[in-house]
């Protein structure tokens, strides 16, 4: 009974995944070579995994992703912060609400893309100007939702509170900021996925170093089996970041079992 | 900082359990109440511009270890009243002292049980409990041991550090209770604590608060619906009305102390359960 259970599970969590994917890249491949199709236009799998194996060997790649890690995890860290803390002021303070908000709001709406040019023009070509235009890109998933959670506490447990003589600040540190939390990691959770596409922006935008420096390079030399191993680098970046605020999720705000679905802010 | 009272036990002794305790009536008019309550008004403004009366000249005076039973249909104001009382809702008019002092917020002698369970989903059930303690910054030791004797004779010995989200709704409910009376408050307040619960669970959880109150004196207003609980726990009943919210009467329940739940048949039971849907009847609100 309980060896076919294990089976099955095996079954479920690593044979069909395999499967599938085993599928999908003998059927990748066979397609290639079968109508031959130029590596210009599309690598074949085989291709892709030298070229990987050759970036990693010759520590190409490395030197580049550290750059890029650095550009990702340095403007996460001060979008992320500064969202955070504009997000508690604003919350907080009525009167700073009614000053920043509409700023807020109007740098929301302006494409971010758009403005990289101009931060690449003030903070120059190396790594303080990817850190910029990640940081605002990261800024705003954090402050939209240290607001929305820190209005999102029930009104009965305020009350709760307060009827047992709580004071302004006990209310805030025991209810509110708890029932923040939730809304706070979805905010990081967005955040952490899009410094890494504002980390490559910047880079496209005027780089000398850095996986989306490489991609352009790459691509100007028509090796489209770099530039698919680079983005495999890439995707593998962004899922394990968010693997990793997923896993502090779990563990910060452990009392919820609903997966991060309210995305706000994106 | 109050007495750490160490909680009686609360199988019926034989000696409490036969004490037959002073109702309202006898207690002699002279004698200063805990709770004084003189022409309460209460005016809500919509968010349209009119105005609700939610409590029209409520007059009433609470002696000290007296249980009170609140009924009346939704919307009669009793939970406006008990919001007042708890020192979280403002009054439009009106005077409320508690014990002489007029009454200017949340009072640290006061336990309140809300109609939900209101426990916090990330603190363990002995936490929960603890809320009070902890707000008003009163000796966690001691209160901890305190915690633990009142979750044990909730039945909940065992689920001190499980978390809200395991229990059931029933028990959610008691940690409520215990929260509310952790702190050893003399002045109880119960906003319909029983209304989400079956009705075989709720006579147990009302047994259960006659044992309780019988072994710590304390002065209980419980708001309900039903006239039946109401009845079977007071010493004197209030009934409201609603539109406005007003009290059209205070009746003494002078049945015999220890009340059983067999009682509930009895003629002299009966007779004041009628005379108070008398009262809604004449006002048309038939919905308890």
């Amino acid at each position: 009974m309980s060896k076919v259970h294990r089976f099955r599970v095996f079954a479920n969590v690593v044979l069909l995944p395999l499967l599938t994917f085993s599928a999908f890249v003998g059927g990748w491949e066979a397609i290639v070579r079968l109508f031959g199709i130029s590596k210009i236009v599309l690598p074949a799998p085989s291709a892709i995994a030298l070229a990987f194996s050759d970036g990693l060997l010759s520590g190409d790649f490395v030197w580049h992703l550290a750059v890029t890690m650095y550009e990702i995890l340095a403007g996460f860290m001060l979008g992320a912060l500064s969202g955070l803390l504009l997000g508690f002021i604003v919350a907080l303070v009525p009167l700073a609400e009614r000053i920043l908000y509409p700023y807020i709001v109007a740098f929301q709406t302006v494409p971010k893309v758009a403005i990289a040019p101009i931060i690449v023009i003030w903070f120059g070509y190396g790594v303080s100007s990817k850190i910029v235009i990640t940081a605002m890109i990261a800024f705003f998933p954090l402050l939209a939702n240290t607001i929305m959670g820190l209005r999102a506490t029930p009104h009965d447990q305020i009350e709760m509170l307060v009827s047992c003589t709580a004071s302004r600040w006990q209310v805030f540190i025991m209810v509110r900021l708890k029932q923040a939390l939730p809304y706070i990691f979805v905010g990081l959770d967005v955040a952490i996925v899009l410094a890494v596409i504002g980390a490559i922006v910047g880079e496209f935008v005027g780089a000398k170093a850095g996986l989306g420096y490489l991609i352009l390079q790459k691509n100007f030399n028509f090796d489209m089996a770099g530039t698919f191993a680079i983005l495999i680098i890439l995707s593998a970046i962004g899922v394990g970041l968010h693997a990793i605020v997923s896993l502090l999720r779990r563990r910060v705000v452990f009392w919820m079992d609903t997966s991060g679905d309210q995305v706000m802010g994106a | 900082m109050s007495k750490a009272a160490p909680l009686e036990r609360v199988s019926p002794s034989p000696m409490l359990a036969s004490t037959v305790r002073p109702s309202a009536a006898s207690i002699d008019a002279a004698c200063e109440p805990l709770v004084h309550i003189a022409a309460l008004e209460k005016i809500y403004a919509t968010k349209d511009g009119e105005s609700i009366h939610a409590l029209k000249d409520v007059n009433l005076d609470i002696a000290s270890g007296e249980f009170i039973s609140v009924v009346g249909p939704s919307g009669c104001g009793k939970t406006t009243l008990l919001k007042i009382l708890a020192g979280i809702l403002a009054r439009s008019s009106g005077e409320v002292t508690m014990e002489g002092r007029r009454l200017s917020g949340p009072s640290r002698e006061l336990g309140v049980v809300f109609q939900a369970p209101v426990l916090l989903p990330w603190r363990t059930v002995l936490q929960n409990v603890m809320v009070p303690v902890e707000v008003q910054k009163r000796d966690r030791r001691t209160f901890e041991q305190r915690a633990r004797e009142l979750l044990r004779m909730a039945g909940l010995a065992g689920f001190e550090s499980k978390y809200p989200g395991e229990l059931s709704g029933g028990m959610q409910q008691r940690v409520g209770i215990c929260r509310a009376l952790v702190h050893d408050p003399s002045f109880l307040l119960m906003d319909e604590p029983f209304g989400a619960l079956d009705a075989m669970t709720r006579e147990q959880m009302n047994e259960e608060l006659q044992r309780i109150w019988t072994a710590s004196r304390k002065t209980v207003l419980l708001v309900t619906h039903s006239i039946p609980e109401a009845v079977y726990l007071a010493d004197r009943v209030v009934v409201m009305t609603p539109r406005p919210g007003r009290i059209v009467d205070v009746i003494p329940v002078d049945l015999p102390r220890p009340r059983t739940l067999a009682m509930h048949n009895t003629p002299e039971f009966g007779r004041f359960v009628a005379r108070i849907r008398a009262h809604f009847h004449s006002v048309g609100s038939l919905d308890t």
